[in-house]
């Protein structure tokens, strides 16, 4: 499986997605500036964290408008996987490749932390591998993580079943106190309508080795890996 | 000379911060009477700031050498040895009188500062560290500090992409109208891919490059070398502000062209901007340098030489380019959207020579300007104030009458309390690196593709320093090492901050020259050289002076990085054992200033060969494997770094301790002393952890076991504090945030 790690300037999660996709699941992987809209030759492309033109004006407003981006739409089209993680969630919300928006933190502050994440929705190519209900232990790290969509929309999200992970407890209940942005019913990351464009807060990235806490990031590649096998390859180029 | 420059006079040379003896030196050095923009030259080059003249004799002390230091003070910042090709780079800085007039930019571009010292260095930022103080926590302006500071550090750390792994926060009146932000950062390069702030090769064109110069900060570093009068927030113009997006744009595009090796040297233009680099440069590698300003990219119209050569606009780097390449470093600013622009060479002549349109607006000899500085040895003179404090022994006061009810309190002071609050706020993990999180005693962050990690911490204990500067600057280095012991390092080196009032008092500048000295015996006998640093004078307001904190900010090794080690209890069954001597004190302690709000006393003396001794036997045990927990027992004592050690882990574990009694009860509980590290023993370990201090020949003895849902300490056998973990957790979880939540 072949990965692509985007880089806008500003961004700062492209070196440890492309560290854990490369040294620790040993996939092939390549990084992917901002201005390329080349990207033939991958299967999954990285939107990674960070502060993508300073996220002046909005977060991921700018990015959202660059020639990768503007790209997706064909990439995916021809089958290709998006995980979009923090500033890339906000990213792919901005470029309307996922519905809603990401707001300012309920508290108003920045807040890095371990949550945890009731797994909602386990038949996406990123969440095969795991069991609904599954919690999750992933750090958070944004100013602008609270989801936000009106209410049409949110029902249309439920109705497909396209929220794929909430917030909640280590025991795995879906609380208030369990939700560290105040986003609208704890959702922590949602896909597009073909379930192959995932967008989340959480940083998989940073869960990815005992090392650093945990490995159940690594489950989202996992998955993602798994679902490429099966299919053969998925790119239908 | 431009035609709007005033005319230099003495009484604008005053205006400047330069004295009259001073401004008769440079019309010497001159030959002639200084233009308005060299005069803005020698005021900003000779100010404390940069010159360091009331310091410099002082710090010549300190000692810098050892087989591992790769770059000791005199850069931008220091270098030291990691082994396996690596090499970590470290400075600590000071932004405090920009935080108190404009607490969010102050303290944002105090982060922004230190990141570019350690990438001039050829660096990767991969940590910072701050350690702040501030006055009355009960006072509303406090609260605006904190929460300006913090969310100023917070958002260019966070936007530029480092982690944030550790630091501290303290509270004493004496910062009320002068609080303290410094800054800490350490990064890793390759040891032979290090790169110098040296102009080197006659010819070689000099670059500008980074975000374009407008007017703020004018006289940044003067400011910062003057105490504050009442209306000191009327400096506000002077603070600069901070483009956090820029600086990430300038690392990655510093680092790639220092990468293709078309950069000969490289310095941030932080204090004193342009005026600094374009001499400091030439004047390490014995050349000159000239400059056409009329280049310099500018965001405001109709600026003057003066205020281009003096900005401290932020995110600016000077490079000097090898001839012939300049084509490929345009190319790398291009492609990451910076100015990249030739605005001079470098000369043969030793001289700096400034240019506005062509027409000459500045010539000085580049030495003039640096080396030959005036350096001052100015007198000292021991405090009248210190006998009637040495006078007072606490145990005249009242013992406590509910011993539960005191710990509770020193675990809410805001000095002790959980700093959760700020930490997280910043992120702590971006890079992947960070074994240990903030809320340890050292951050430790693991260097890939090695077995090694490194950590990290700051430390200083001001009301010790302030009762004797000497032991009190010495016990800074020593907390400091046991910090790194307790997580299993080996101390590699020290860079410094030292924050102290005006040098021009004579008890002040005693202060900063016993502490300079108790630094050089700690850093002697425990052999950690010091790198680089920082001094800040000029921390009073009004008249009154800031406690002297010299803050030691520390780096050490760990071969190993599955040595690292938590300050927390982990499992039930752990025995304890206190390693160190008995020798506590309640002068100058925590227990004094929240109990009776008193700075007063001598702290317990501090035997550095017994401090040597104990941070060596911890990382012995640790190295083979034989503590669960260390913890360094210091502001509160005994009793308060028992209760951290049980309730600041993911999960709370109790304990049952029998303390060593040292007399009286609040003696024992609270009194502080140096080198006591408290660790848990697994059962399995206990044998071997006996045999081990013994061959280490240090005081120790097993005080209690860990387990249960309390925390209950005895002395005597009877026992004194009996206190659920929730109790604990709950004072100690809110005790700060209630001051700013």
């Amino acid at each position: 499986m072949r990965f692509g790690v985007v880089i806008f300037p500003g961004t700062w999660s492209d070196c440890d997605f492309h560290y854990v996709i490369g040294e620790v699941l040993h996939q092939p992987v390549k990084y992917v500036w901002h201005r390329d809209t080349d990207l033939g030759d991958l299967d999954c492309l990285i939107l990674p964290g960070g502060f993508s033109y300073g996220d002046y004006l909005r977060a991921g407003a700018i990015a959202g408008r660059s020639p990768v981006v503007e790209a997706l739409p064909d990439f995916v089209a021809r089958g290709g996987y998006v995980l979009g993680s923090c500033n890339g969630f906000q990213i792919l919300c901005e470029a309307g490749m996922l519905p809603g928006a990401l707001m300012r933190n309920e508290c108003l502050q920045y807040r890095c932390q371990s949550t945890h994440l009731f797994v909602e929705n386990a038949e996406t190519p990123f969440t095969r591998g795991l069991r609904p209900g599954q919690v999750l232990k992933m750090p958070i790290s944004h100013g602008e993580g609270k989801y936000y969509a009106d209410p049409e929309t949110l029902r249309t999200l439920k109705a497909r079943n396209r929220i794929v992970f909430r917030y909640c407890t280590e025991a795995g209940d879906v609380t208030k106190d369990a939700n560290p942005n105040g986003s609208l019913e704890n959702i922590a990351g949602i896909v597009n309508e073909g379930g192959t464009v995932l967008g989340l807060m959480p940083h998989p990235e940073r869960a990815a080795e005992t090392a650093m806490g945990g490995t159940d990031g690594l489950l989202l590649f996992h998955s993602l890996v798994g679902s490429l096998v099966e299919d053969g390859s998925v790119l239908k180029r | 000379m431009a035609a709007s420059d005033p005319k230099v006079t003495l009484e604008l040379a005053l205006a400047h911060g330069l004295t009259a003896e001073e401004y008769d030196r440079i019309i010497r050095i001159l030959g002639r009477e200084p233009t308005y923009t060299e005069l803005g030259l020698f005021s900003a080059l000779w100010s404390e700031h940069c010159a360091y003249k009331h310091s410099k004799v002082f710090l010549r002390l300190l000692p810098t050498k050892a087989p591992h230091v790769l770059q000791g003070p005199g850069e931008n910042a220091g270098i030291v040895d990691l082994g396996d090709g690596w090499a970590l780079v470290l400075k600590m800085e000071s932004h405090n009188h920009p935080s108190f007039i404009e607490p969010f930019q102050g303290a944002a571009t105090g982060v922004g500062g230190i990141l570019r010292d350690i990438f001039t260095m050829g660096a990767r930022p991969i940590a910072t560290l701050d350690s702040l103080r501030f006055g009355d926590p009960e006072d509303p302006k406090t609260r605006y500090l904190i929460g300006g500071v913090v969310s100023g550090i917070s958002w260019y750390g966070n936007c530029f992409g480092v982690p944030n792994v550790g630091g501290e926060v303290a509270f004493a009146p004496e910062y009320q109208g002068n609080p303290l932000v410094n800054v800490m950062c350490v990064g890793l390069v390759r040891r032979d891919r290090i790169f110098r702030a040296r102009a080197e090769g006659v010819g070689n064109p000099v670059f500008y490059v980074g975000a374009k110069t407008g007017r703020d900060g004018i006289h940044g570093a003067t400011m910062a070398s003057a105490v504050f009068e009442e209306g000191a927030e009327e400096r506000r113009p002077t603070v600069q502000v901070g483009d956090p997006f820029t600086e990430k744009l300038l690392l990655e595009a510093c680092l790639e062209a220092m990468a293709g090796g078309a950069v000969v040297g490289i310095q941030d233009m932080g204090a004193a901007g342009l005026a600094c680099c374009s001499s400091e440069m030439p004047s390490r590698a014995g050349t000159g340098m000239e400059v056409e300003l009329s280049r310099v990219p500018r965001r405001e119209t109709g600026m003057t030489p003066y205020e281009i050569m003096l900005s401290e606009s932020q995110e600016r780097m000077l490079l000097v380019v090898a001839q012939g390449r300049e084509e490929e470093v345009r190319t790398i600013f291009a492609k990451w959207e910076l100015d990249a622009v030739e605005i001079g060479r470098v000369t043969g002549d030793g001289l700096l020579r400034v240019r506005m349109d062509g027409q000459l607006v500045a010539e000085v000899a580049v030495r003039a300007l640096t080396e030959e500085a005036p350096v001052y040895e100015k007198p000292t003179a021991r405090p009248g104030w210190l006998a009637a404090l040495h006078a007072f022994d606490p145990l005249s006061l009242p013992e406590p009458a509910d011993y539960e009810a005191a710990l509770l309190r020193l675990l809410a002071a805001p000095t002790i309390a959980s700093k959760q609050w700020v930490y997280r706020q910043y992120d702590q993990q971006v890079g992947i690196n960070t074994l240990v999180l903030p809320g340890s005693d050292a951050g430790v962050l693991r260097i890939k593709g090695t077995s090694k990690a490194i950590a990290v911490t700051t430390d200083s204990n001001a009301r010790h320093v302030f009762l004797d500067p000497y032991q009190g600057a010495a016990l800074a280095v020593a907390e400091a090492a046991r910090n790194l012991a307790c997580s299993g390092a080996r101390p590699l080196a020290v860079t410094d901050c030292l924050n102290f009032g005006s040098p021009e008092r004579p008890e002040i500048l005693w202060q900063f020259a016993e502490a300079i000295r108790g630094i050089s015996e700690a850093c002697r006998a425990l052999e950690i050289p010091v790198v680089s640093g920082n001094v800040s004078f000029y921390n009073e307001t009004e008249g009154e002076a800031i406690l002297p904190t010299p803050v030691i900010g520390m780096a050490g090794l760990l071969e190993d990085a599955g040595w690292r080690t938590t300050q927390w209890f982990k499992s039930a069954g752990d025995r304890i054992a206190l390693i160190g001597p008995d020798a506590v004190s309640l002068g100058g302690s925590e227990y004094l200033a929240i109990l009776d709000r008193r700075l007063a006393g001598r702290p317990a003396p501090l035997d550095l060969r017994v401090e040597r001794d104990v941070q060596a036997a911890c990382r012995a045990a640790i190295e083979a494997g034989l503590v669960s927990s260390a913890h360094d027992a210091a502001e509160g004592g005994l009793a308060v770094a028992l209760a951290e050690a049980s309730v600041s882990g993911p999960e709370a574990v109790g304990a049952e301790v029998e303390l060593p009694s040292l007399g009286r009860h609040d003696l024992t509980l609270f009194g502080e002393g140096p080198s006591r590290i408290v660790v848990s023993v697994p059962p399995r370990a206990q044998r071997h952890f006996e045999s081990l201090m013994g061959e280490c020949q240090v005081p120790w003895r097993f005080i209690g076991t860990v387990g249960d849902e309390r925390l209950t300490l005895k002395v005597g056998g009877s026992v004194l504090v009996s206190l659920s973990l929730d109790q604990i957790a709950h004072a100690w979880r809110t005790g700060f945030d209630r001051y700013v939540g």
